[in-house]
């Protein structure tokens, strides 16, 4: 019995560092990815308010050392910026749909 | 053998009348073709508001229903846009430093003449915007520009606008292909769905004019520009053309374009071009 609940404790010990907090690393790529897709959106003239919120937001708790909120805001604002590029080019010909003739 | 070829060429030949009949079509729906898109698109519009008189499009959201426009009657018996009305016929004639005015830059000393702007600048293969044309009148004589959405430059449109009162919109697309490509890029911008919201400009102003977006009326896109400027309850003052389209972006959560961006100016081509005949109505006054 004894053995068992050490062997347990070990384990669980084992996978602690799996489960840590994110770190300032982390934060950096998410951030740059966020970024990247970002300035992309801007290229083709078509970023959302809600995404440039998301990736100050981010910066703005990375910057505080909150990098858990950080990468949550960071990984927003990529998936923010990456819908509206798909809205900008699936519109290059979706607009036609609405067109009055 | 004789039979095959015949019925080989006479195959042939079907299938070219048949390609012959289809080919023009097929240019036909690329073709930019400003004409028929305006009669298509005031079309639309006088179909769906059959009650409505053409003329009182211009007044937008007040045209759509017989409450709207008696309160329509009742704001314009004292009118916001007065102030701005009056601060824009002193600036018109109050000289710049060098002695000139604003109507040493326009046809007929700037009076009466709203209704031709925008025009396509064949020169600079561009379209120029009256609010453009204001701030390069400004530069021109050594004067700072103003601000694109409001104050100064809303006062001045707003005066430019009242001289013309009544006049028809009388926009020209010469035979420029880049003029035909400004018009087209305006068109495409106004049907492009953009923001986090996917809304394009028709999706409010083509699809639902006359209804309720939380507590205002949507204007119907034809004649909207007619108005401009406009006196806005909601902005507590005067805008711009600049201003309502930056606005109308940021509404649907997409970031706007810098105030007179060649997108904008095109856009205003565009919904000019397609209330052409219908009367300026600005300085207008809008919820």
């Amino acid at each position: 019995m004894k053995r068992s609940l050490t062997l347990a404790m070990l384990l669980a010990l084992s996978l602690a560092p799996a489960a840590r907090a994110a770190n300032e690393a982390d934060y950096k790529a998410a951030y740059a990815a966020a970024e990247t897709a970002s300035k992309e959106a801007a290229g083709m003239r078509n970023q959302w308010t809600v995404t440039v919120s998301a990736l100050a937001a981010a910066k703005k708790a990375g910057d505080g050392g909150d990098f858990d909120r950080a990468i949550a805001a960071a990984k927003e604002a990529e998936a923010l910026a990456k819908a509206s590029t798909f809205q900008a080019t699936s519109e290059k010909e979706a607009w036609k749909a609405m067109e009055i003739r | 053998m004789k039979a095959r070829i015949a019925l080989l060429l006479g195959s042939l030949g079907a299938a070219l009348v048949a390609f012959a009949f289809a080919s023009p079509r097929v240019v036909a729906a690329d073709k930019v073709d400003p004409v028929t898109d305006a009669k298509a698109f005031q079309n639309f519009f006088f179909q769906k508001f059959p009650d409505v008189k053409h003329e009182d499009f211009v007044n937008g959201p007040y045209s759509m229903n017989e409450d709207m426009k008696r309160q329509w009657r009742e704001k314009e018996e004292f009118p916001p846009y007065e102030f701005a009305l009056d601060a824009g016929k002193e600036m018109f004639a109050t000289p710049f430093k060098n002695g000139k005015t604003y109507a040493d830059c326009f046809p007929n000393g700037g009076i009466g003449i709203r209704q031709t702007y925008p025009y396509f600048d064949e020169k600079e293969g561009k379209v120029v915007t009256l609010e453009l044309a204001l701030n390069r009148c400004r530069e021109a004589n050594g004067e700072a520009p103003y601000s694109y959405v409001k104050d100064e430059m809303a006062s001045l449109t707003a005066y430019m606008a009242f001289t013309s009162r009544g006049k028809p919109m009388d926009i020209r697309i010469p035979d420029d292909p880049r003029a035909l490509e400004a018009f087209e890029n305006g068109k495409r911008y106004f049907y492009t769905r953009r923001g986090q919201l996917n809304f394009s400009c028709a999706s409010c102003h083509v699809q639902s004019p006359g209804q309720r977006i939380r507590a205002e009326i949507l204007a119907p896109a034809l004649g909207i520009l007619n108005a401009m400027p406009i006196y806005r309850s909601e902005w507590s003052g005067m805008g711009t053309t600049s201003r309502r389209f930056v606005t109308c972006n940021s509404q649907t959560r997409a970031v706007p374009l810098e105030p007179q961006a060649e997108e904008y100016r095109d856009v205003e081509y565009f919904l000019s071009y397609v209330a052409n005949g219908l009367p300026i109505s600005g300085p207008g006054a809008r919820p």
